[in-house]
């Protein structure tokens, strides 16, 4: 592109520039290598590395949900180009830095209001919005709502860890009530959210959960997120080892995940445990039975219907609850028109109707007059 | 009967009455009809921020002012020829503007006992003398429109609403305006509803009619068309003619145009305007708040795309670090705020010049961007497509001011011809062969814009993000020498906008004792004023500025020629602490915060008492 040549390279500042910077920046950062070709097909895991050094904390469950990601998308064969990853503030809002692909690190709770600017103008773009609990809970709390009745097609990431990492340690809307922190040195005595819950109650149009400890789990709901034609919101338990070790243990560690939690899939009874326990509705309230006593079988336990919003209620609202398993999975998935197709059908119609204006029919409107 | 006829060079008009009058209206529609009479003009509509307050109170008065003639008309009027009051809060509120001698037209049906102590007023001025100083005619309103529509078969509540139709036509007859353009409009309107159009046509005839036939108007003035440029016109809105820019921008770069707004008077017309447009291709969304606003502009730049958004006062507050976001990742944003008298809420309907120092500084850290101001209703057309072209030529978040005045205001408007717009400079970055390693902050030479590579063109996958970004490859740096060159970098390009300012235009004298500087809405009263001092025989000159950032040097050699500076504005001293900063010269503010406009003769005395 000839016309572009005139851009300077080379770290050589422009003419009349005043700085006391004597030698150039490199141009090169370490590691860098040049773009990929854009083919869809035979990309791998690591054309998606970014050649920035990860700077997450050593252990800390972010690494697993960006080594997932960047496994998925090779699957996905979405043109590495068309792949926009937008964040806001908070340590897995760095996530955007990590991947090879376009991002945006932007500012505390706004990503979904990039985003959708972003998704409204570009439909062709696959955008993946990265969030924390603080940042799309508390500051964003606003924006995460409205994202969800807007139905904006694409894939929001809450990485839940129920604590503030980057601020070091302060507790976070999904912090549990009585919880010593930084800033709460005798308990706090905020009431937590249940995200999935307040998602559904915004008009969200698909709900799952996962787990920063069981990557296969987390790779298949990201896909399910991403083919989802609607806002795909996932929420991801994530262990902050440094402020906040151990907070989802009893539902991700091997001795307890097995009786804490059920996962839970269309189309299939709601068991666990080894099938050796189910859960049955009495009335509007989830029950636990025991499978293997005899007295119930799998035939008495919910066949469970992503597409039913009661069910979803119902499901979303056990939540750390102490005699029914926490569940993962879909909670919910409903096609919608999205946000951006509707936008992109209304002016179509506008247009159908009026025809194309041109900006003289706009400028000679109404009543005009001319003097000679 | 016959009337003596009388020419007049100039009049101002100003209809007042409750917020349910219809007052704005028959204003706007006196407007169209001076329009098409071919007189110059200027308006000012004055609305309370209450929506419908309690019928007959002072608070509850909305008018509009309106001054037209065959010369030059730059402002909308300081005394009112003819103060058409609807009721006795609508004279109190406004008496104080009518000239000397003025006429006063009433509805005399509506000074009762009740009124008169809604209005706080403890005798009738219709009766106890102290409009003797005026000509006084008052009408029957209420009861001559409710023996015109006795047969319309509309309830009475509706026909009382209605009167506003009777006085617009008396007020069109009083000043030989012709009917048509109103007529038009009302069967436009109510194209669907018979009876209220009907009703309605009856009325404003009547009105006109009755101007025509009463002994209470001796007289009838006209006013012969005013001598403008050859070229074609319009009537137009501040606020219109700003949304057109933006059309007319997103037209010559083949950009699309998304705005993006959360309700805010008086900001919102512009959001009602450009909804109207998407058949230009124009995408409009209402956002959750005034942050997602800016955000959603925010992501149609790193689209490739010209994201807007617009606000008043205490919406730029809120859209202040998003702006600052727009400024490192340096996208092209923006930001056209309507200003309004603040702080806080502070005054939602009256103008103000109220956000100039808002918009230069209210951000974190060193952070320049371009400030424009527009000045007069048809200048926001020219001024928010050049706010466009320059966001995008330089990759930069740009902050529209315009006010409520200028917003609100009308004027004919010469139709710009579109093919003398300036070019847009918009070059996407494509992936290069011989390029190591995309750069997305490397720089064009001339201007110091960082290439615009949009998401989808292959190869050039980059993040960015509000974290300093180390020069060329905008990777995340807190090294401390390319902070500060960073931040040179950004406010040398800021200056490099300098290029896009023309030379400044000195109205009046081009050198001598007082040289008045304004900018955005005061454009009118100044010129006025200058024009007045100087037929007074004083050495007067002016310059309005339109860009306030960058600052043109140019400034201070105009300066150099002239014995003293003034700077009027309408607020506390904005731009003169700005002037004085940059330019170390005696700038002397004169400042007017009542939420009005200035009149002309306040800048005369302000110049006056200089020269003195």
């Amino acid at each position: 592109m000839a016309d572009k040549d005139k851009r300077s390279t080379g770290g050589k500042l422009p003419p009349g520039v005043k700085t006391k910077l004597k030698a150039p920046m490199a141009t090169l950062p370490p590691g860098a290598k040049s773009g990929g070709d854009g083919a869809p097909s035979g990309l791998t895991r690591s054309d998606f590395v970014s050649d920035q050094d990860v700077r997450w904390c050593p252990g800390c469950g972010d690494y697993a949900v960006l080594a997932t990601v960047q496994r998925l998308m090779p699957e996905l064969g979405i043109p590495r180009e068309k792949i926009v990853f937008i964040s806001g503030i908070g340590c897995s809002s760095r996530f955007p830095y990590y991947m090879n692909a376009y991002g945006m690190h932007s500012i505390h709770g706004r990503a979904p209001t990039i985003a959708t600017g972003l998704k409204a103008t570009r439909p062709d773009l696959d955008i993946w919005v990265v969030t924390g609990d603080g940042d799309s809970l508390s500051i964003g709390g606003n924006h995460i709502i409205h994202l969800m009745r807007r139905n904006v097609n694409l894939q929001v990431l809450l990485f839940n860890n129920q604590i503030y990492g980057l601020t070091k340690g302060q507790y976070s809307p999904t912090s549990e009530v009585g919880k010593i922190t930084k800033s709460t040195p005798f308990g706090s005595i905020d009431h937590p959210f249940n995200p999935t819950a307040l998602v559904l109650g915004a008009e969200a149009s698909f709900v799952g959960r996962t787990m920063d400890r069981d990557p296969k789990h987390m790779k298949e709901m990201f896909r399910m997120a991403h083919d989802h034609a609607g806002t795909g919101f996932v929420e991801i338990y994530q262990n902050c080892n440094i402020f906040n070790d151990a907070a989802f243990f009893v539902y991700t560690e091997k001795a307890t995940k097995k009786e804490r939690t059920i996962f839970i899939e269309h189309g299939k009874p709601l068991v666990y445990a080894g099938e050796t326990k189910g859960l049955r509705l009495e009335g509007f309230h989830l029950e636990s039975v025991d499978l293997d006593t005899g007295s119930w079988s799998v035939a008495d336990c919910v066949v469970y219907d992503e597409t039913s919003i009661e069910l979803a209620s119902i499901m979303a609202r056990v939540f750390w609850h102490e005699e029914l398993p926490q569940p993962f999975g879909v909670f919910y998935r409903e096609r919608r028109e999205t946000y951006e197709e509707q936008l992109q059908q209304q002016i179509e119609s506008v247009i159908d109707r009026d025809g194309k204006g041109t900006l003289e029919d706009l400028l000679h409107a109404g009543d005009t007059w001319t003097i000679a | 009967m016959t009337k003596n006829i009388e020419s007049l060079s100039e009049a101002t008009v100003l209809f007042a009455g409750d917020s349910g009058d219809g007052m704005q209206l028959a204003g706007t529609q006196f407007t169209l009809a001076t329009a098409y009479a071919m007189n110059d003009l200027a308006t000012l509509p004055d609305f309370p921020a209450e929506i419908r307050a309690p019928a007959g109170t002072t608070y509850g008065i909305s008018g509009f002012q309106l001054r037209f003639g065959s010369t030059d008309i730059r402002t909308p009027g300081d005394e009112v020829d003819l103060l058409v009051a609807m009721n006795p809060a609508a004279l109190k509120v406004n008496l104080s503007r009518v000239r000397i001698g003025g006429t006063i037209l009433v509805n005399g049906n509506a000074f009762d006992k009740r009124s008169l102590d809604l209005a706080g007023l403890e005798s009738n001025p219709l009766e106890d003398g102290s409009l003797d100083r005026y000509r006084l005619i008052s009408v029957e309103l209420t009861r001559l429109t409710r023996e015109t529509l006795v047969d319309s078969g509309l309830k009475q509540k509706d026909i009382d609403r209605s009167k506003n139709m009777f006085a617009l036509g008396m007020s069109l007859w009083m000043y030989s305006r012709p009917l048509d353009p109103a007529l038009d409009w009302i069967s436009n309107k109510f194209a669907k509803n018979e009876q209220i159009r009907d009703a309605n046509l009856k009325l404003l005839r009547k009105g006109f009619h009755f101007g025509e036939t009463t002994e209470q108007f001796a007289v009838r003035y006209e006013i012969s068309p005013a001598k403008m440029q050859p070229g074609t016109y319009r009537a137009i809105q501040g606020i219109h003619a700003l949304a057109m820019g933006l059309v007319a921008a997103g037209e010559r770069s083949g950009l699309t145009i998304f705005y993006a707004s959360y309700p805010i008077t008086p900001a919102s017309d512009l959001l009602h305007a450009l909804s109207r447009y998407k058949n230009y291709g124009v995408m409009t969304m209402q956002t959750e708040d005034e942050i997602a606003a800016i955000g959603a502009a925010i992501g149609a730049g790193f689209g490739g795309n010209i994201g807007i958004t617009g606000t008043s006062g205490p919406g730029l507050a809120l859209k202040t670090e998003a702006a600052g976001l727009a400024l490192i990742t340096e996208l092209p944003v923006v930001i056209v705020n309507v200003m309004r008298g603040g702080p806080s809420t502070g005054l939602p309907t009256k103008t103000e010049q109220s956000d100039l120092l808002q918009a230069m500084f209210g951000r974190s850290g060193d952070s320049p961007l371009p400030v424009l101001a527009a000045s007069t209703p048809g200048d926001c057309f020219e001024t928010a497509y050049e706010a466009c072209r320059i966001a995008v030529n330089y990759m930069t978040p740009v902050i529209l001011l315009v006010d409520g005045y200028l917003a609100n205001g009308s004027e004919p408007w010469m139709i710009p011809d579109v093919d003398s717009l300036k070019p847009f400079d918009v070059r996407f970055a494509e992936a290069a062969d011989d390029e190591e390693t995309f750069l997305p902050y490397s720089r064009d030479d001339k201007t110091l814009a960082r290439r615009w590579a949009k998401p989808g063109t292959p190869g050039l996958e980059h993040r960015i993000g509000g974290l300093e970004k180390e020069n060329e490859t905008g990777n995340i740096s807190y090294e401390g020498d390319n902070h500060e060159l960073m931040t040179h970098l950004r406010a040398e390009k800021v200056e490099r906008v300098l290029a896009e300012i023309p030379p400044l235009d000195v109205f009046g004298d081009k050198s001598g004792d007082v040289l008045v500087i304004g900018w955005g809405s005061t454009r009118g009263a100044i010129e006025a004023a200058v024009a007045q001092a100087r037929s007074a025989g004083n050495k007067v000159g002016s310059v309005h500025l339109r860009f306030l950032n960058p600052l043109t040097s140019e400034i201070a050699e105009i300066a150099g020629r002239f014995k003293q500076l003034l700077v009027p504005e309408l607020n506390n001293g904005q731009l003169v602490r700005i002037l004085r900063d940059r330019f170390l010269l005696p700038f002397v503010p004169f400042n007017k915060i009542q939420g009005r406009p200035f009149r002309a003769s306040e800048i005369v005395g302000a110049i006056e008492e200089m020269i003195v």
